[in-house]
């Protein structure tokens, strides 16, 4: 009833073949967005800001990356990791070295840096596939971290080991370092998130997008027909890697402040696919969603108790997030094996034909 | 979708409303510390032990004291797992708990001290990193808020050089022998290799590095190096499993165990149970003594697992992680005291009780009145030293126990400081922070 | 620039002529940790022939039987019944898991079946913990941890040990899968599970018997594993170790795990040992995997792995 499009005629070819076709989606997707940018800088605590928003936005954006490569172009990687450490390594030497370079320009450069490095590991993907591919990903996971902690001209040759993420301003307002504070992050972060997921959008529904499909459908069929494997998978683990390469520069200057290769191990790898396919392969939005359920649940999981009333040793309240953690991941799997995106696909679906059964 | 959204909401709801309640039942007369624990996952062995003792040591203040000069303490624990992401959610959390807030904060991962180090300035709780975390901090003039005293990983160094050479008859006995680093190939692990650097130049022994990649499951190839140096000497910078299987990997290639040294995070009951005989010998630094034989470990089985108050099992009491959260615990409620001297006797907010970090002063006479005579060593903290350049004890495993087997071994504060002082202006300047003038505050 | 070069080519291999005791004791080293780590392939390579799943919960359950065992010894139950108990806990671990996971999930994609083996994983992460506690727990197996020197190589008991258990195993899973009926349905099911079905394999049982299986070499690998670094948690990142050995050996194949693994062991031993120190040392963990990925490029599907057989 509320979700029909019967009186929305489309005059031009542009209407059409728009992202969101039908009024109340564009309405809805720029109502939220406009509330995402507005509502919490204002309303929520930092505690919300800090722990929960800026790190779902920047696994996002990271989730956006891997799915281009593994959801899109079907290409295995458990090296995101070590891509968003190039990125975020990069920035710190970009921004060190520059330091009146605008620090968008800096997530930007970073990005392209990792984008280059993705490059020269995606190599392999033209002679090796499926999960052999996933593994070989993981030399590119292994050697980067390595390289960061063995090299010392990485971090500016500090006895500490760690990079940190110094004052910088756009606009006059401080963005990133100490002194930035929680909401000016939050709306950086969503800001570069939109941008980033509207330009992946466009990119999966043009001509590269399909021919990534192509490659992960039926890749002899499509080269074949004339798409070029080479040139569509390294242009895949490019793209893929920029865009985790941002968000790794965006882990370290908006989120932790100051980090160490630690925080880039292959769990880190491991989380971001997590999101991907929980989220569902191939779905721009199944990124945000599966990034939100791995960020989300886990501190509901662990704040539920006591709000509950019930007062678990903190040991026992873990291994139960956990168990109930890996529990939801069989459920949802169980439940709808191609991700959250596609059961809010069959919610709009059912919604089109509410109140009527069908 | 309809529960998730009522489960969604009753949370959002209950979070809300917590805080306020919270609020409305809080008692006037005390201070809230949250603990960041982990209970759970790769490190659980170590920090299970630490949140024990840490705990145990609250408890007994708030039996056998009434707590700090009347204020009782309080605290919560929050899992972190290690994970610098679950620890800043953890501070995050807690950091407004409390009549007054957080009163300090003990990170226990170096990873989360380096985050919580810019944060605590601007929410003004100090971080207290009890011989971890940024070496550098110990320079109070750059870093106020942060303190890791009684000693740190560069001057811990040095004191192992020297209790080398005191065995080996004398420094210049030192000359031409081979020392073996085994360190984790992270930043905790290389934080010993310059100072080792430095004294090998000095001393003219020879230092061979050897990095061991995370976990340190496997360690065979860096032990058959080992064995092809066939080193005097053996120092072990390692955390979690890489101790365990380095210890039963030197006793594989039969090292003589009596000349290899384990950090303070290396030496401790959980690093030498799986070698089992193995171990006997194995020695490790501390800045405190290991087992029960300290009226505190009496007044604690008095006081708390008497009347069934304690976080762990009574056998658990006296390992030597244990005795580290207790020290650990002493040291910040000696700080909240001191603070108290200033500002009375009343909770306190961590501004003020960042005062009391910076002006502690425990001597020996206090020492043994908390019943700590030669459990630990007397401390004074000033703005410029945050370190307290405090001396280094060494114990042995002898197959069933921790024993110390040397006296205080004092640190070469004259090697270490000028390194410090210099990292410590070069970390300042990173977080943007200006040098405090210390005369002026006094 | 010469000095590189001369470090990278020619030091090493001087150096293994001019001491060929140590060298061996470099290879013997490899040979040891390399079975170790096929150890732990072998059940990843069971499954995966069996019922095409990537079991990411491998490693948890050489940790959950390590742990089991242990749990078990501890409360004085004697060798043989806690052995015995903890083959019992594994088979009804198998049994929840076809239950639960794989059944309702028997037709999906890999990559979903794979994701459902990661839930698994955190599930039994936090059970393991849960009923048995976090604690590093010794594991005596009653092999004195003591080398003995051969011709001036060192060789250490326990490793070799482990190294025979190994080869026992692999030697007894390929009778089992060569010579009865219950590895030929095995092998059929790993072929075409459809097929199989329609000859009247059961499928459900099968799928039973491989996982109890692949339970029972985690109980042997987290037995060898457990009493190298005392039981605890990092037992599961033993996992990623075998990683590499079942790229360079092919998912699929029990000798390519072993091959694999004894591939991997020594040419990391040696690339730690002779190469690591011109780079800083701790290059272990990428230069096993990039060396898997040398031989990758060679042959795409492992060296012992099914020709992969596309179809347009």
């Amino acid at each position: 009833m509320i979700y029909r499009e019967a009186g929305q005629f489309k005059t031009s070819y542009a209407s059409d073949q728009a992202i969101f076709p039908i009024a109340q989606d564009r309405w809805f997707v720029g109502l939220a967005t406009l509330a995402a940018l507005v509502v919490p800088p204002l309303a929520a605590s930092e505690y919300w800001l800090q722990a929960v928003l800026i790190p779902l936005l920047i696994y996002s954006l990271a989730a956006i990356g891997l799915n281009l490569l593994t959801g899109y172009a079907g290409q295995l990687s458990l090296g995101t990791g070590g891509f968003m450490a190039v990125g975020a390594y990069a920035a710190f030497k970009l921004t060190t070295a520059f330091p009146s370079l605008n620090i968008i320009a800096v997530f930007v450069l970073s990005g392209v840096v990792a984008a280059g490095v993705g490059l020269v590991f995606g190599i392999p993907s033209l002679r090796i596939k499926g999960f052999y591919l996933a593994v070989a990903t993981l030399a590119a996971q292994f050697f980067l971290v390595w390289l960061f902690n063995k090299v010392p001209w990485f971090v500016n040759y500090a006895s500490s080991g760690t990079i940190t993420a110094p004052n910088r301003t756009v606009f006059g307002v401080i963005v990133t370092g100490p002194n930035a504070t929680a909401p000016v992050r939050y709306v950086t972060a969503l800001a570069l998130v939109v941008v980033f997921a509207l330009l992946a959008k466009n990119l999966v529904r043009g001509r590269v997008g399909r021919s990534w499909m192509a490659i992960r459908d039926r890749d002899i069929a499509a080269e074949i027909i004339g798409v070029r494997p080479l040139r569509t998978k390294l242009l895949a683990f490019g793209i893929s890697s920029f865009y985790c390469g941002v968000a790794g520069a965006e882990l370290v200057f908006l989120y932790f402040g100051s980090a160490e290769t630690f925080a880039f191990d292959i769990t880190l790898s491991f989380l971001v696919l997590f999101m991907v396919i929980i989220g569902g392969l191939g779905s721009i939005l199944g990124s945000f969603l599966g990034a939100a359920f791995i960020v989300l649940v886990p501190i509901l999981l662990t704040n539920a108790p006591q709000s509950l009333g019930l007062h678990l040793p903190v040991a026992l309240q873990k291994q139960l997030e956990l168990m109930v953690f890996g529990g939801l991941i069989i459920f949802f799997l169980i439940v709808e094996p191609r991700g959250l995106a596609r059961l809010w696909q069959i919610a709009k679906e059912k919604l089109r034909l509410w109140p009527f059964p069908h | 979708m309809s529960l998730k959204t009522l489960w969604i909401g009753a949370l959002a709801a209950a979070l809300i409303a917590g805080p306020m309640a919270a609020a409305v039942h809080a008692q006037p007369k005390e201070m809230f510390v949250p603990l960041l624990v982990y209970r759970t996952g790769p490190f659980a062995p170590s920090g299970i032990p630490i949140a024990n003792g840490f705990v145990d040591y609250f408890t007994l203040v708030n039996e056998r004291d009434g707590g700090i000069n009347g204020v009782k303490l309080t605290w919560e624990e929050c899992e972190t797992q290690y994970k610098t992401d679950l620890g800043v959610e953890c501070y995050e959390k807690l950091k407004g708990k409390g009549p007054t807030g957080a009163a300090l904060v003990n990170p226990y991962s170096t990873g989360i001290t380096y985050q919580l180090i810019p944060k605590a300035a601007v929410d003004k709780v100090p971080v207290f990193s009890m011989g971890y975390g940024m070496t550098a901090s110990a320079d109070g003039r750059w870093f106020p808020w942060v303190f890791n005293f009684p000693t740190t990983y560069w001057s811990q160094a040095s004191a192992v050089i020297r209790y080398m050479a005191q065995q080996e008859g004398g420094t210049e006995k030192l000359r031409g022998k081979k020392i073996v680093h085994v360190f984790h190939n992270s930043p905790y692990g290389k934080e010993a290799n310059p100072t080792l650097e430095e004294l090998s130049r000095r001393l003219g022994f020879e230092l061979t590095l050897l990095a061991v990649d995370s976990p340190g499951q496997e360690q065979k190839a860096t032990w058959l190096q080992v064995r092809r140096i066939n080193p005097n000497w053996i120092f072990l910078s390692g955390w979690g499993v890489m101790n365990q299987v380095a210890v039963k990997e030197a006793a594989g290639i039969g090292f003589p165990m009596d000349h290899f040294i384990g950090n303070w995070w290396s030496a401790s009951d959980a690093d030498v149970i799986p070698a089992g005989e193995g171990a006997k010998g194995y020695k490790g630094a501390t800045f405190h003594a290991p087992g029960t034989g300290f009226k505190v470990h009496a007044d604690l089985f008095k006081f708390v697992y008497d009347k069934g108050k304690g976080a762990g099992k009574k056998e658990g009491v006296g390992e030597v992680l244990y005795n580290r959260g207790v020290v650990n615990a002493m040291l910040s409620v000696e700080a909240i005291r001191t603070a108290m001297t200033k500002h009375g006797n009343k909770p306190l907010t961590g501004a003020e009780v960042r005062w009391g970090f910076e002006n502690l002063n425990l001597t020996e006479p206090r020492l043994e009145q908390l019943g700590m005579k030669g459990f630990t060593h007397p401390v004074k903290v000033t703005c410029e030293d945050h370190e307290g350049a405090g001396p280094v004890m060494f114990e042995q495993w002898d197959g069933k126990k921790w024993n110390i087997v040397s006296d205080w071994i004092p640190v070469m504060r004259d090697v270490v400081r000028p390194k410090l002082e210099a990292a410590a202006v070069e970390e300042g300047k990173k977080l943007s922070y200006t040098e405090r003038d210390c005369a002026k505050e006094k | 620039m010469t000095e590189l070069l001369y470090g990278i080519a020619i030091a090493p291999f001087k150096d293994m002529v001019g001491s060929p005791a140590f060298f061996a004791e470099v290879l013997i080293g490899g040979v040891f940790a390399g079975l170790m780590y096929s150890l732990v392939a072998l059940g990843f390579v069971l499954i995966f022939k069996a019922s095409g799943v990537f079991n990411f919960a491998q490693g948890v359950m050489v940790l959950f039987a390590a742990l089991t065992l242990v749990g078990l010894l501890e409360r004085g139950v004697p060798v043989v019944g806690a052995l015995l108990g903890t083959t019992a806990v594994m088979v009804a671990l198998a049994w929840v898991i076809e239950r639960v996971v794989l059944r309702p999930l028997v037709n999906q994609e890999h990559i979903i079946l794979f994701m459902a083996t990661i839930g698994l994983t955190f599930f039994l992460e936090g059970f393991g913990e849960m009923v048995w506690g976090a604690n590093v727990k010794k594991l005596d197996i009653g092999i004195p941890d003591r080398s003995f020197i051969v011709a001036g190589v060192q060789i250490n008991q326990l490793e070799m040990f482990a190294a025979l258990t190994a080869a026992v195993l692999v030697a007894v899973l390929g009778i089992f899968f060569q010579r009865t009926r219950v590895g030929r349905a095995l092998r059929a099911v790993a072929d075409d599970h459809e097929a199989a079905l329609s000859i009247g394999i059961p499928l459900k049982t099968i799928w039973l018997i491989v996982w109890s299986v692949a339970g029972i070499v985690a109980i042997v690998a987290g037995i060898m594993w457990g009493a190298k670094s005392g039981v605890q948690f990092s037992l599961s990142l033993v996992a990623l170790k075998a990683l590499p050995v079942l790229i360079l050996g092919g998912f699929t194949s029990v000798p390519g795990a072993v091959v694999g693994g004894l591939i991997i062991g020594v040419g990391e031993k040696v690339g730690e040992v002779y190469w690591g120190p011109l780079v800083g040392g701790a290059i272990e963990n990428w230069f096993a995997y990039v060396l898997a990925l040398a031989f990758l490029l060679v042959r795409p599907q492992g060296l012992f792995g099914e020709k992969i057989i596309e179809r347009v």
